[in-house]
């Protein structure tokens, strides 16, 4: 965006930030997330007018298609999953810069016209040359569309445009695999050109971490180990593997949520306040706090893996996982896990990080749960103090996105008795029709080149050293637990928090 | 839940929403800002369907004030008050208050509505028609951190937008100035794809639609150049050519809905810019409630200077002077930056002429 546009000023606040010239090319585009998430998110830009006029959108898959039937697919998907009203109008100005190339990844043909595709737009739509690559493919063709892309020159720079390459987890599947896999993307595009897509990372809770951590003055002083006792993140879901057997067998909970979205949400809840807030001084901040994360001697104790039974369901029967299509009955793939990590910094020394994710268990939720000490004294005697629990703030991040704070309060009547109340505050009330989903707010912003919201390949790499020393001894040692479907998980991970005193929410 | 309360005080209003909220099971939820609107029998309808529809995005207090008129000279000086609580799904996310103000009480509105402002939140008072000439100094305003009129209601807008500029404090803004917001992000962004330096202006629209006035001052305030103002049937704005070294960019929106952006050497393309609803404008207004700095520079530049160096332009002289004295008089109570460029601003203009 040129600075010296006499129209653009930045006490100028109700003029949106509008993505320059720019398009959008989705590969994998027949698939589910690009029909679901991703489209929607395009139209809903365009209907909040976020969308720079002669925006394109091309989409790439083996499919047979022709423009018209590219398009027809992308308006279904719009209405049945756009969260804004379907306009007319909207659409026509996004129908005029719609194309679709036919092709496989390894087909050379297909990406020269990918390449003239996109000249033809530059021409037509006057999209200058500004192109993000959505890699929207399974793992095991990113490194082919990678270097076709290379081959083909669609990643070069030229005078004032820019190429990116947006790519969705997995980032690998260890240490190593993610870094064969960042030499594979940097090879091709510069660090600055590539945006990991964590969902999380854009969902309007979870920067509220940072509006309500940094911007207030309540909340600091109490955060750090003389007053929180521990922290617990849980990202807990009530769908089995569905037909994703292929992907995540062999994967598994721990490094499918836990190495991506919960280390990132404890980053953030963790971290020291950045210097600014801009891309660097985050991704700085939260390198420190991944890098500073230990994992406890023993870790038998202090991981726990499970796999969901049959069971009940929300009043439904439902299959365990074992017994799923595609899954070998011997798999020892983890479907739940617990880990216990200590962040090894001053502000954080002693106070353990309790992260859990699973599959089938009592209802969707993700939420992070910063748990205080108990008063160091009380003037109350112990029968009036009874039902107090530990005073919380809790971050719900979906649903129901918001913020509860858990506190004592005395019942009315005539003896001294306190009990635990919430005080909430509700994100769905407050200003629920203007937040925006995770992946317009993404979307937006690779094509604005505001990259706040991404990890990097430090972060990632970060993180697959934190998860690997499990995943290893997880190897070598015994089998996953099993819980039954509908619960919150194996009765190990409850007896690994009791071992410490402590329980879990339930959430 | 409703509950209606005749020749009734504040407080017994304010008993009633706490015992609605208890009956209905919510406790007070997350309210963000209490909206007062200041309306007439007739227009209260559509302005409280309207800030209902944007209270699912600002949960709010809305107090509705509808000042009844007095037929008899003995109405008028006995005074009553009827009230209106509704709660729950009749108010959308928030809680409503009508308030009918019969005879005298209808000078001493503030009276009836500073007991019921949310406390600790911001106040939003809006007139959907018939705006006081000073907002800032209306007993009412003066409650507000936020004004917002609509001079497209008013039945002289150019001469309203004058009286606005001159009474001017921060805070003030005009719904006429909202609805122009789709136009200034497309134009702003039409020049972010070019590099060209702009020449002159032509903003074309409907007679008496001061938001057409609006984007001209803007406009011209932010380019520095002459704009010329120029008429069509219509709907609303209809078209805006820049005259650029690059040759022109045109943004043409003939039916009210789906518009045109050319820009030369570039092919033509259809954006969206559909004229929006009430309840869309004031959602917009709702989201910032800080002095919305843009408007008032736009907004100070001042009617009268548009058409500068068009052949319409027949103030002579003396109209240059006038608006010299108007730009020093706004000088001299307004935030001395913005002012000061003004005034050399109209000073240059009267010399040049």
């Amino acid at each position: 965006m040129s600075s010296s546009n006499p129209l653009r000023d930045p006490a100028d606040r109700r003029l949106p930030r509008i993505a320059g010239p720019s398009g959008l090319v989705i590969f994998g585009v027949t698939g589910d997330l690009s029909r679901k998430k991703l489209m929607p998110a395009v139209y809903d830009l365009a209907n909040r007018g976020l969308l720079p006029p002669g925006f394109s959108l091309v989409g790439f898959a083996r499919r047979e298609w022709a423009h018209e039937d590219f398009a027809q697919e992308v308006h279904d998907a719009v209405k049945e999953h756009a969260r804004t009203p379907f306009r007319e109008e909207v659409w026509q100005q996004l129908v005029q810069g719609m194309r679709f190339v036919q092709g496989t990844f390894d087909d050379d043909d297909a990406f020269d016209r990918l390449r003239s595709t996109i000249e033809e737009l530059d021409k037509a739509q006057g999209t200058g040359g500004n192109f993000a690559f959505y890699l929207s493919v399974p793992p095991s063709a990113f490194p082919v569309v990678i270097q076709q892309l290379k081959k083909h020159k669609l990643a070069d720079q030229s005078d004032g445009s820019w190429r990116r390459a947006v790519i969705e987890k997995p980032f690998g599947h260890d240490l190593k695999s993610a870094e064969e896999l960042n030499a594979i993307v940097h090879e091709v595009f510069g660090s600055d050109q590539v945006f990991r897509i964590d969902h999380y990372l854009g969902k309007e809770t979870v920067q509220n971490i940072l509006a309500l951590r940094f911007a207030n003055t309540m909340f600091e002083p109490i955060w750090n180990r003389s007053f929180v006792d521990h922290v617990q993140i849980t990202m807990a879901e009530d769908i089995g593997i569905g037909g994703r057997a292929g992907y995540y067998d062999g994967i598994g909970a721990a490094r499918d949520v836990i190495q991506n979205h919960l280390l990132q949400l404890m980053a953030l809840t963790a971290m020291e306040e950045p210097s600014s807030f801009d891309a660097d001084a985050l991704a700085a901040e939260k390198v420190k706090v991944l890098g500073a994360t230990r994992l406890p001697k023993d870790l038998g104790k202090s991981t726990v893996r499970g796999q969901y039974a049959s069971g009940w369901q929300g009043g439904e029967k439902v299959a365990g996982y074992l017994q799923e299509d595609g899954i070998d009955p011997k798999s020892k793939t983890d479907t739940f896990a617990a880990i216990k990590v200590e962040v090894d910094n001053r502000r954080w020394a002693g106070v353990p990080f309790y992260l859990r994710t699973g599959k089938r268990l009592g209802r969707r939720v993700t939420e992070i749960a910063v748990v205080f000490q108990r008063a160091p004294h009380s003037p109350f005697d112990h029968t009036a103090t009874e039902e107090l629990g530990q005073n919380a703030i809790v971050f719900r991040v979906q649903p129901d996105e918001g913020v509860t704070v858990r506190f004592g309060s005395k019942v009315p009547g005539t003896s001294m008795e306190i009990r635990d109340v919430s005080m909430d505050f509700a994100y769905g009330e407050s200003f629920t029709e203007s937040s925006p989903e995770a992946y317009e707010r993404l979307i937006l912003d690779v094509l604005l080149g505001d990259s706040n919201l991404f990890p990097r390949t430090e972060e990632v790499e970060l993180s697959w050293k934190i998860l690997d020393p499990i995943e290893q001894y997880w190897d070598k040692h015994g089998k996953p637990a099993q819980y039954a479907s509908g619960t919150w998980g194996p009765v190990e991970a409850d007896e690994m928090l009791e071992r410490d005193g402590r329980s879990w929410r339930r959430p | 839940m409703k509950t209606d309360l005749t020749d009734t005080t504040a407080s017994k209003v304010n008993k009633a929403l706490v015992q609605g909220r208890r009956a209905i099971g919510t406790p007070a939820v997350g309210m963000v800002l209490t909206l007062v609107i200041v309306t007439d029998e007739e227009n209260a309808y559509d302005a409280l369907k309207a800030a209902n529809e944007a209270s699912r995005e600002h949960p709010s207090r809305t107090l509705v004030v509808i000042k009844r008129v007095s037929r008899s000279p003995r109405d008028r000086t006995t005074s009553r008050l009827d009230a209106e609580v509704r709660l729950g799904a009749e108010a959308g996310t928030g809680e409503t208050v009508v308030l009918r103000l019969y005879g005298e009480v209808i000078n001493h509105a503030q009276s009836v509505v500073l007991p019921l402002l949310l406390p600790d939140a911001p106040v939003v008072v809006w007139w959907p028609v018939n705006a006081p000439l000073d907002p800032a100094n209306d007993p009412l305003g003066a409650l507000a951190q936020r004004r917002v009129t609509d001079t497209y209601a008013a039945e002289a807008p150019v001469r309203e937008l004058n009286a606005r500029a001159e009474a001017y404090t921060p805070g003030d803004t005009d719904l006429s100035w909202t609805r122009i917001t789709p136009w200034r992000s497309m134009l702003a962004a039409a020049l972010d794809q070019v590099t060209c330096d702009v020449d002159s202006v032509e903003v074309e629209g409907e007679e008496f639609n001061p938001s057409c006035e609006l984007l001209a001052m803007w406009l011209a305030d932010r380019l520095e150049v002459p704009v010329k103002r120029s008429l069509s049937s219509g709907p609303g704005l209809t078209a805006v050519r820049l005259d650029t070294s690059c040759g022109p960019i045109v943004l043409d929106r003939a039916d009210g809905t789906l518009a045109t952006l050319s820009i030369q050497g570039q092919p033509d393309r259809a954006v969206a810019l559909k004229r929006r609803d009430t309840a869309e404008l004031m959602a917009e207004e709702l989201r910032r409630l800080d002095p919305d700095d843009t408007y008032a520079s736009a907004l100070r530049f001042g009617v009268d200077r548009l058409n500068a160096t068009a052949d319409t332009a027949g103030s002579g002289s003396s109209g240059g002077t006038a608006t010299a004295t108007k730009a020093a008089q706004v000088a001299k109570d307004s935030p001395a930056g913005v002012a000061e460029t003004l005034a050399k601003k109209a000073a240059d203009k009267a010399a040049a002429e």
